[in-house]
């Protein structure tokens, strides 16, 4: 197999591109793809600071990688969210890539934080899905270390293999608020919330996983112990199915929508946001999401105090 | 040859030469969804690997809360 650009031999193959490239090309071209996409959605500016949440991962490490290189001006944000050995190798690649690179990383223990609540322990005091904790978790810490950074903007790892399993999820369960927000760039609701925005939304696992291998990134390769039987997998299952048959679904399933469909969701009138009266972060109601799950633990553990 | 399955850390020997597109259809494997490694280089479907080579299947798929 040739590679399509320089014809030496391919060493990644792209079908839903119906193309191989040898390993300068493909760096080269996923490169310009993102630098296409943050041009595309107006993303960000090179005259702008731009936190990457980095987990340790190859979509996150090829993310950081691939806007360093193409001179933007970065620093990365590592959170340990206390799930054992996992987060110690996760930020340890974290660590290793930032020393390597030159790059500033921003490390946030959750363990540290006031409520000191790690994910195990949240899931299994609420009975959440360890995911659901998670992701809530997640978007709390980000949106106040961007805050508090004085960061425009925060970068996140998310793929188009996520971005394709999110919109079936969503359109399995027409899901009206969440097809709304999803898009590549989410502007900011609120004025404690930062821009967030997705620049791999149109490359796939296979090239972020390949991209990182090609440039020498160590990854954490290992699967984080919370995500076995996470809904997100069946979805992706599903539509790595439809993609061997049919090339090139996921990418037009994700783009046409965002070009189509999106614009109808988005239309809906959104309620105002205002702030939490525990944490002072934007919310809904009067508590934000994370404090009503750092409450629900808390008057768990009051009942499971009570009782012992 | 011998094949490593990563991230599930298992080792499985497969018999005779193949081609690597063969391998994977073999292994239920759907395209797109693992790198293949040969050390430090990665190969594609009409690649072949030979009987004495020691190959990675490193799966690229990630899932949760991300």
């Amino acid at each position: 197999m040739k590679c399509r650009r320089c014809t030496a031999k391919a060493v990644v193959q792209l079908r839903s591109h119906n193309a191989a490239f040898c390993r300068e090309c493909f760096v080269f071209v996923f490169q310009r793809t993102v630098e296409r996409s943050i041009d595309h959605e107006r993303m960000f500016t090179r005259d702008e600071r731009i936190l990457v949440a980095v987990s340790g991962g190859k979509d996150s490490l090829a993310l950081w990688d691939t806007l360093a290189a193409l001179g933007y001006a970065t620093e990365g944000l590592y959170l340990g969210l206390g799930i054992g050995r996992y987060s110690s190798a996760s930020q340890r690649k974290a660590e290793g890539y930032a020393a390597k690179a030159g790059l500033r990383l921003h490390v946030v223990q959750l363990a540290d934080e006031s409520d000191a609540v790690g994910v195990p322990e949240a899931a299994a005091f609420t009975h959440r899905q360890p995911c659901a904790a998670c992701g809530t978790m997640k978007r709390h810490h980000f949106d106040r270390a961007a805050l508090a950074g004085g960061f425009p903007v925060l970068a996140t790892g998310h793929n188009l293999d996520d971005e394709a399993a999110r919109l079936l999820g969503n359109v399995l369960h027409w899901q009206l608020p969440y097809l709304a927000k999803q898009q590549p760039v989410l502007a900011p609701s609120h004025a404690k919330f930062v821009r967030k925005v997705r620049p791999l939304y149109r490359t796939s696992e296979y090239e972020s996983a390949t991209y990182a291998f090609l440039r020498g990134i160590d990854y954490v390769v290992e699967e984080c112990p919370n995500s076995h039987g996470a809904t997100q997998l069946i979805y992706k299952d599903l539509m790595n199915r439809l993609e061997a048959a049919m090339p090139g679904t996921k990418h037009s399933f994700v783009t046409e929508f965002l070009r189509r469909a999106h614009p109808l969701f988005a239309a809906a009138p959104e309620g105002s946001l205002g702030e939490c009266e525990r944490c002072g972060m934007p919310a809904s109601s009067a508590l934000c999401g994370y404090c009503r799950l750092i409450a629900e633990i808390e008057r768990r553990r009051g009942e499971a105090v009570a009782h012992s | 040859m011998d094949v490593r399955l990563e991230p599930q850390g298992k080792s499985i020997k497969v018999a005779g030469r193949r081609r690597v597109g063969d391998l994977l259809v073999s292994l239920g494997l759907l395209p797109g969804t693992v790198m293949v490694i040969r050390g430090d280089e990665l190969l594609t479907d009409d690649d072949v690997i030979e009987d004495v080579d020691a190959i990675e299947l490193r799966a690229v798929i990630s899932g949760g809360a991300r």
